[in-house]
């Protein structure tokens, strides 16, 4: 197991290079000059040529990228055109953000999700599992903003108990989780994100429980007087790895933050975040954020594939 | 091996036991009326091709099929227990403290991430209880029992690290591991190799009488039931058709089928020699016919045996037979059987 570990922790760095390899050079594939948001219309070749050089633009793209990549394991990720502010900072601020509604939305989504897929693998056929896949249906399928409008007219325009939009008064700066009055402004974009994984999750759940449910191995279990706790537990341990999977990628999506959500709440996260400097051309912001989330997602799919391992042990031999 | 008869009253009753798998469109009668009885210690072997219920029958005695989708009737005893009626604790108490089962498969029988050991404990504390450190002190000495080398290493392996052999020694360890007084085995030795059919059988054969099991073995394979059987009963479509001491059954059968059967296994025959085979399909379980089910593949056949099911009858002490030729079955040497010439 402890070889297992290292190997796929050293397995891990050439793949978070090769992210690094792939955000840096994706700004480049995209039309257009980002200097043109931060010259004036009638600059003169001179002075784009000077700024040009200010920020590197200049050089051959290897030369930049080593330089940048210097630079970020440095911690270095420069500052943004639009704002001028640092990227460490802007990003780490919108990350923290989105990482407040990923710290409500995961918890709540992985274990009502898995909850309801296990249940409704259980009992395949029954009413509680057409009544499961059919709310995992819905769930996946309403589009997420739609969803959010739908909640903010109820709550904070109908019934005036929930806040539109933001994250109240003292800003995100002050922002406190214990202080109802600040806390209420998460409650409507953590069910708005959640309702994708939840109905993600229920379904993949209730795949492997369904499946694993009906292999041999079960029979056998009973045979030996096992109850049906005992038996539900065998089977939910077998039946985990493919759910850890699929709650690896969500937990990702959950972290970087839905652009559309974000913005129905105007939410000041990553995706708020990513969104602004698409719009703004604003490079050094983009590939800050963008290998921000890459690294978590690298690092949560190592996780992943860890607790994978942990539960199964042929996955190790591999 | 001896007949095993008359010493004491049967272990196991089974009588008139009846399953229907009820689908959505469609009723399948897989058990029509099945009765035996086993006494302590004998081995009891069911022969029949596959789709004849075999396994069904093994099932149906510890409740393993699907309740939803499955009738089940008939009464099953086991030393006095009304077995069908069992529910809720008494049934898991039953199930591996009274009955255990071996089945075919070692490797998808086993759950792949838990170890030999973790299933071993867990069987053993469910219907014993103690510590866990005892438990596992009982499990090593079970896989000594079942001859695993280097029994307290092999524990903590899980499925996939042992050979098919050692996985079906465990699976022997996991059924006995808490003394049943009936052994149901479900084609142990079928996906086994087959130097490591006859160590298995051996062994199995050697713990059946170490224990005093009563034992319901179940294959499709003559020679094995030959090896183990103290009798042997034939099914087909879901009826016993023939049964008896495994000497008698296979040296003279009195059931067509039970002949074919013989007759259809690779034994002296010369090289370049086809292999009789037994003509028709398997019986379609879902359409059976109102006579003898076998009647529509039977050489032998006559108007009589398609209007109902034979009764049984008894060519010899300790024998049955439902079949309404019978004497001309028992008549004919096994060497013209081969050719199916019966005149």
């Amino acid at each position: 197991m402890l070889g297992f570990v290292i190997r796929r922790i050293l397995f891990a760095i050439p793949i978070a290079l090769g992210v690094s390899v792939v955000c840096f050079s994706l700004v480049y594939l995209a039309p257009g000059d980002p200097l043109q948001t931060v010259l004036p219309p009638d600059a003169t070749a001179e002075t784009i040529a000077i700024v040009r050089h200010a920020y590197g633009f200049d050089r051959p793209i290897p030369v930049q990228y080593l330089i940048w990549l210097w630079h970020v394991l440095q911690g270095d990720f420069g500052r943004s055109i639009a704002t001028r502010r640092l990227v460490s900072l802007e990003v780490s601020g919108a990350l923290a953000n989105t990482a407040m509604l990923a710290l409500f939305a995961a918890p709540l989504s992985f274990g009502l999700g898995a909850a309801m897929g296990a249940i409704a693998g259980w009992y395949p056929g029954r009413a509680i599992d057409r009544l499961v896949t059919g709310a995992a249906v819905i769930g996946v399928s309403l589009p997420n903003y739609w969803l959010g409008i739908v909640l903010v007219i109820l709550f904070a325009v109908e019934f005036m108990v929930l806040p539109a939009s933001g994250m109240g008064q003292s800003g995100s700066a002050a922002f406190s989780l214990w202080r109802w009055s600040d806390a209420r402004f998460l409650v409507l974009p953590v069910l708005t994100l959640a309702m994708i994984p939840i109905g993600i999750i229920a379904r993949s759940t209730r795949a492997a429980v369904a499946e694993v449910r009906g292999l041999d191995f079960v029979t056998t279990l009973r045979a030996i007087g096992l109850g049906e706790g005992a038996v539900l537990r065998h089977v939910l341990k077998n039946a985990a790895p493919p759910v850890l999977a699929v709650m690896g990628l969500q937990f990702g999506y959950l972290v970087g933050g839905s652009i559309l959500v974000e913005t129905v709440f105007t939410w000041p996260g990553s995706g708020f975040l990513l969104n602004k400097a698409i719009i703004n051309r604003d490079i050094p912001v983009l590939q800050g954020t963008i290998l921000a989330l890459s690294l978590i997602f690298v690092a949560t799919n190592l996780v992943v594939d860890l607790l994978q391992a942990a539960l199964d042990p042929r996955i190790r031999r591999r | 091996m001896d007949g095993g008869q008359d010493r004491g009253p049967p272990l196991l009753e089974v009588a008139d036991l009846t399953v229907r798998f009820v689908g959505h469109e469609a009723r399948v009668q897989a058990l029509a009326g099945v009765s035996f009885s086993l006494r302590a210690g004998e081995v009891l072997c069911l022969l029949g091709e596959s789709g004849s219920g075999k396994s069904v029958t093994l099932r149906a005695l510890m409740q393993l099929l699907p309740p939803g989708r499955t009738e089940v009737a008939g009464q099953v005893r086991l030393a006095g227990q009304d077995v069908l009626a069992l529910r809720g604790r008494a049934l898991q108490a039953f199930r591996g403290g009274s009955v255990a089962m071996v089945f075919q498969e070692p490797m998808s029988a086993l759950d792949p991430v838990y170890t030999i050991g973790q299933h071993l404990i867990e069987a053993i504390r469910q219907h014993r209880g103690g510590s866990r450190a005892a438990a596992r002190a009982r499990a090593i000495g079970l896989l000594e029992l079942v001859k695993i080398p280097a029994a307290a290493r092999r524990i903590d392996a899980y499925p996939h690290e042992l050979s098919g052999g050692l996985r079906q020694r465990a699976m022997i360890a996991l059924a006995l591991s808490c003394t049943p007084r009936l052994l149901l085995a479900d084609e142990p030795t079928t996906a086994l190799d087959a130097t490591v059919q006859i160590q298995v059988l051996i062994l199995l054969r050697r713990l059946q009488q170490e224990f005093g099991m009563g034992t319901l073995f179940v294959t499709h394979d003559l020679a094995v039931a030959a090896e183990i059987a103290d009798r042997v009963a034939v099914m087909y479509a879901g009826r016993i058709v023939e049964e008896g001491p495994v000497a008698a059954v296979l040296r003279a059968p009195a059931h067509p089928y039970t002949a074919a059967l013989l007759a259809s296994t690779v034994h002296d025959q010369a090289p370049d020699q086809d292999i009789p085979t037994i003509p028709g399909s398997p019986p379609d379980l879902g359409a059976l016919p109102p006579g003898c089910s076998f009647a529509p593949r039977c050489a032998l056949v006559r108007d009589a045996c398609r209007i109902g099911p034979p009764p049984a009858t008894h060519p010899a002490p300790g024998r049955m037979v439902r079949c309404l030729r019978s004497a001309d079955v028992l008549a004919t040497p096994l060497a013209s059987l081969a050719t199916g010439d019966y005149r």
